[in-house]
Parts: C-alpha cells; structure tokens; sequence
C-alpha cells in the first residue's frame, strides 16, 4: 500500500513516477501478466495452475479498470460526473463485435442470423468494410471518439455542468440503450451479438487466444495509465484541475474551458471504447443492456472507492467492487445491490478520498509514529 | 511556443534600462491596443438594467495609460457591475466601452478580454486551492493558453526566474510549494494580484483589494499597488478610506452613486464636494 501512497504526492518534476512507486507497478503488473502463463503451462491438478476461469475473469476486470481510469479522467480531475460512459464502453464494444459476427462465418459475405430474421439480403451501409479487423479497430476509436466531441461540443459550449451535465449523459446512455434494443437498428436488438468463433484466423475459445487477449488488456491498462498520467502532471492536467475548482477564474486567466473539456472528455470515450472492445471477446457478449443506467452509475461507484483523481485508485477501485461482485452474486445474489448501495455510501461518508486516501493516511500515520 | 519568446526578448530589454527586478512588466504599451489617445479604456455612456433596475445609469469614465485610479462609492453604486462590464461577464444595455481605441469590449469573450490585457482581481481571493502557490502564478503566466501548447508546455528558464521574481514581490518565496488553500486571507490576496501580474496585462482592475486584511496586511498591499503604478493601469474600487488616502496620492478619484459618476478629482477635492459629504454622511 506504501506504493499508492507516493504516487499521489504531487510534484511538478518531469518524471511521472518516482523509482519505487514504478518498481511497485513493475511487481504488480508482472504478477497479473504471470497468471495466464501459470493456466496455460501447469496442468489442472498441479497447485500452481490457475484456473481458466479466474483468467477470464481477471482479463474483464482489466477492461473495467480501464474504463474506471478513462471516467477518472474526466470526473476526478475535471469535475464532470459522467453518468454515461458505459454507452462508450458499449459502443467500443459493438464495433469491435461487427467484426467478430463476420469472422465467425465461414465467408464474411454471410449475413448474421438476426438480419435473417429481418429477411435482410445484404449488409446495411454502416457494416461495410466490418469484415476487416483494422476498420474495426478504427471504428472502436472514431465511434466513441465522435460521440464524444459532438456531444461535448455542445454541452460545453452552453455551459451544461454539474448535475446538468450527469443528467443529460444518463439521458443520452438510456436512449442509446432503447435504439439498440430495436432490432431494425441492425445491432441485433435486445439479443446484441454473441456465439463469436474466431478473431484473426485463432479459435476465440482457446486458452492461448484468451491468454492473448488478457496479455494485450494489461498491456493496453498499462499503456493508458502512462498516458493518463503524462496528461495529468502536464500544465494541461493543471488546468483541468483549475477547471475543476473554478472554472470561472480559470476564464479570466485567458484559458477557454470549452477545449480542454473536449480534449479530455474525447481521450476519456476513446479509452472507455477501447475497454468495451478488448471486453467483447472475453466476455463472448455484447448486448444493449450494457448501455443500461446501471452499468454507467457502477463505473462511478468503482471510481469513487478507489479514490478520485488518484489514477491508480479507480483501477483498485474497479478491481474491488468487481471482486465483491464476483463473490456476492455467487453467495447471497439477491442482495448485492444493496451491498453495493451500502458501500457507496460508506465510501461517501467515511472515505471521500477512497482506498488510495486511505492508504495515504495511513502511511503518514505510521511515519510519525515511526520516524 | 514562439510568440512568449519573443516577448520575453522585449521585456528584457526593459529590464536592462529599467530599476530592480520587477521591470519585467513594465511595458507600457503593447502592440495592438492602440493608446495614442493617452487613454487605456474608455467607458462612454453605459447602462445596465438589470429587470427595470439600473444598475448602471449612463456612466462615462476614462483611465489614462499608467494611471492609478480609485474608485469609490456607498453599496450598490454600481462598481462591482462596472467592473464586470470591463471584463465580458456582464453585458451593457447601452453605451461602449472600449480597450485603448480599438478593441470594442462588448464583442469579446471573457478569456479574449483577458487575454488582450485586463486582469481582475475579484472581491473574494479565489485562487486555486489545490494548486502550490507557484502552479497558480505557472497557470496565470501569460503564454499561448490553448490546450496544444499547453500539453506540452515546459517552464523554461527565463519563465521560472520570472515566477521567482514575482514570488519574492509577494513575500511567497518561502510558501511557494504549498496549496494555495493553506495560506492566509491576505497571502491569498496577494497571491491573487501576482497571478494578474503574471499575465502581464496593461490594465487591472482590483476589487476591494484590502477587504476583510489586518492593518500590518494592508499597509503592505498599498506599497504593492504603489510599486505597480506606473508600470500598469490601474483601477482600484475600495470602501477603505485610509487606503484610498494612502495609494491615491495625487492621482485622479471618481465617486460613483446610483450607477453614475457623482465627483472626480483628487482625494482632497473630492472629500471636500458637497454632494458627496451628502451621500456619505445623508445615509
């Protein structure tokens, strides 16, 4: 926990991290990247074999830590609680899902079974070029990325905050969900997309492609913290702060909100796409209910009991309530949304800076008492 | 990155002819606001109602390049709305007010108008909390403030020397890595003024500058504001009549009531003005 504890020490030094709190994150990576590894070169019996599931899992935790470190961005360091961004997550998804239906036929000239059903002939417009997994991955980025700088244009622009602003992403998230749930829409309806078979030419069940896919989410969470971070310590992090705690005075220095919300709020959908698209295939699944209000207002929750505007925190955060979940919903599955509504507002009340701020008074606590 | 540099060059130039440290800001003019006319900002029969309520009621006013200029009146005269007509937050119902002679306020958003040479320093110190003193003068200092320069902004030499030297004409040197939020009432007020000065504007407007500061606290704000005149226009809206004595010196006063101008002239004559003795004492 020592590491959490300085990586938020603020400084305005080039360097992101200091020495030990990389080493922590070098440890910390290298053990989750040890887990697949162990799955696949231990047999089932042997006591270092880690099972396909507990693989499967993690790999889904590593893209909503993702998502909650793509939501910090935006709510812990600017101030704008996004009540939405599951839509982004859902969107990244889709369009990385476009491409698996096709790759799941044995030609990508046969339609899906759902269109069938429509008695479709042919591909509507917006599936062209689907059948390549580079266009897909284009569109994981432009599809949330557009979204967002369309909406956030003219949000921002007319000064929609606060509760305002959560309202309207909910709205926006909630509509989204009820196109996608219409089967004319040609996403599949309430069905969504799933029985996916291959991904570039490899068997999508097989423990190594899994193992992959897992590999290349830690990477991509690595990756976006490093990013993230390199954002926040720079003078435009600065700003995004002073956006934060006071927009107006910010104005009078000469700095125009209205970009560097868009910057960040476009950064923060494009890396919630990508979770969605490195979910999808783990998960087997994408379907309109993860665009429902819940999935949006948990992301919060996750963000919220690691510790805003902490980078790190958001991603234990995630990993936690997920972790709980896991575990709730095997055990006493009726209760665990009132475990998590519980939880909430303890973090409220008795943790507003979350685990990481925890973790932080605690460090300082055992410094004094031990100089 | 290439237009601060260039200014930088300018105003070392000035500091190799000018007196002390602070010379920095002490460009008088700045190419784009033309003040041939001798005058930085005109204010020319302005009004402001605000649902049938005039705040401001025709009110004329205009401040010479380098001036200091106080600005005094009972509650409700109209100053705090004057103010925010100069800096875009309000917009006048009539009249014009313009910048030098060519910048028409009224077409300017809040962030232009900064950005063009007015700084305010408002009633209540808002400065940013969570930031260090020196990432709130860093945040002010004039450069190309959109968000691709400001990604991959790097303080360079010449811009830390210069926080430097406007840390030590605060007395912040020794706070400078602490949050803003920690300091008191008047390092905050103050802290307030540098990150105007960072801007290097050619106007400031300072609203109630010494509200709610012990006397050791004002006395020092009046030497501040004395060590800026002349290098800065400056406007000066105060309840505080001792201050107003101690930094007007000489220089022009204005009396507002009801949204006009009641009196102008020095200290002296204006405290002898029959009508404002009236409107002082009369209430």
């Amino acid at each position: 926990m020592s590491v959490m504890h300085t990586t938020i020490a603020r400084h305005s030094s080039s360097r992101l991290y200091s020495g030990s709190t990389w080493t922590g994150i070098a440890i910390v990576v290298a053990f989750f990247a040890c887990l697949p590894a162990l799955n696949l070169f231990f047999p089932v019996d042997h006591p270092l074999h880690v099972s396909s599931f507990t693989v499967a899992l993690i790999g889904k935790f590593l893209c909503y830590a993702l998502a909650a470190l793509a939501l910090d961005l935006v709510w812990g360091y600017t101030g704008i609680l996004s009540l939405g961004h599951g839509l982004f997550f859902a969107l990244g998804g889709y369009a990385h899902g476009m491409y698996l239906m096709r790759a799941a036929k044995s030609s990508p000239e046969i339609l899906p079974d759902f269109m069938g059903f429509l008695s479709w002939k042919t591909f509507p417009w917006f599936w062209s070029f689907t059948e390549h997994f580079w266009y897909a991955m284009l569109l994981v980025v432009l599809v949330p990325g557009v979204l967002a700088f369309m909406f956030g244009y003219f949000a921002f622009r007319s000064r929609i905050k606060g509760v305002y602003f959560s309202i309207i992403t909910q709205a926006l998230t909630f509509a989204a969900m009820l196109l996608f749930f219409r089967n004319e829409t040609g996403f599949g309806g309430n069905n969504g997309f799933t029985d996916f078979k291959k991904i570039l030419g490899f068997d999508i069940t097989s423990a190594d492609t899994r193992a992959v896919l897992y590999w290349v989410s830690l990477a991509t969470l690595l990756g976006s913290l490093i990013l993230a971070r390199a954002i926040t310590q720079s003078k435009l992090g600065r700003v995004l702060t002073a956006i934060r705690d006071s927009e107006s005075r910010l104005r009078f220095l000469g700095y125009e909100p209205l970009g560097f919300k868009l910057f960040i709020w476009t950064v923060s959908a494009i890396l919630c796409g990508i979770a969605g698209a490195l979910y999808v295939p783990q998960v087997g699944i994408i379907n309109p209910s993860e665009m429902s209000t819940e999935n949006s207002i948990e992301m919060v929750i996750w963000v919220a009991t690691g510790g805003r505007g902490t980078l790190i925190g958001p991603i234990i955060g995630a990993g936690t309530i997920n972790g709980l979940k896991t575990w709730f919903t095997s055990v006493f599955p009726e209760f665990w949304l009132y475990a998590l509504g519980l939880i909430f507002v303890l973090v409220t009340l008795f943790l507003p800076q979350g685990i990481v701020g925890l973790a932080r008074q605690l460090g300082q606590r055992f410094k004094r008492i031990k100089p | 990155m290439s237009t601060p540099q260039v200014e930088v060059t300018e105003s070392l130039d000035t500091l190799g002819s000018g007196a002390g440290g602070e010379a920095s800001y002490g460009r008088p003019k700045r190419a784009g606001v033309d003040t041939t006319h001798g005058a930085i900002l005109y204010l020319d029969s302005i009004s402001v109602v605000f649902d049938g309520f005039k705040a401001l009621n025709n009110l004329s006013l205009d401040i010479g390049v380098g001036e200091l200029r106080c600005i005094i009146g009972p509650n409700g005269a109209g100053k705090t709305t004057m103010m925010d007509v100069i800096t875009g937050k309000t917009r006048a119902t009539s009249g014009t007010a313009f910048f030098g002679q060519n910048y028409d306020l009224a077409q300017l958003s809040e962030a232009q108008i900064a950005d063009i040479g007015i700084g305010r320093k408002f009633q209540r110190p808002t400065v940013f909390e969570n930031h260090t003193v020196f990432e709130n003068l860093e945040l002010a200092m004039k450069a190309n403030k959109n968000v691709k320069s400001t990604l991959f902004a790097r303080l360079n030499s010449t811009q830390r020397d210069k926080i430097a030297e406007t840390l030590d004409m605060l007395r912040l040197t020794a706070d400078q890595q602490r949050e803003a939020g920690l300091l008191s009432h008047g390092q905050k007020q103050w802290l307030e003024i540098g990150m105007l000065l960072m801007q290097e504007p050619l106007l400031l407007l300072l609203d109630e500058p010494v509200a709610g500061m012990t006397d050791a606290e004002t006395e020092r704000t009046g030497e501040l504001l004395n060590e800026l005149r002349g290098k800065h226009s400056l406007v000066v809206v105060e309840h505080d009549m001792d201050f107003v004595t101690q930094i007007a010196q000489g220089g022009k006063v204005t009396v507002l009531c009801e949204g006009s101008v009641l009196a102008e002239g020095t200290m002296q004559q204006v405290q002898e003005d029959q009508r404002v003795i009236e409107v002082y004492l009369g209430r």
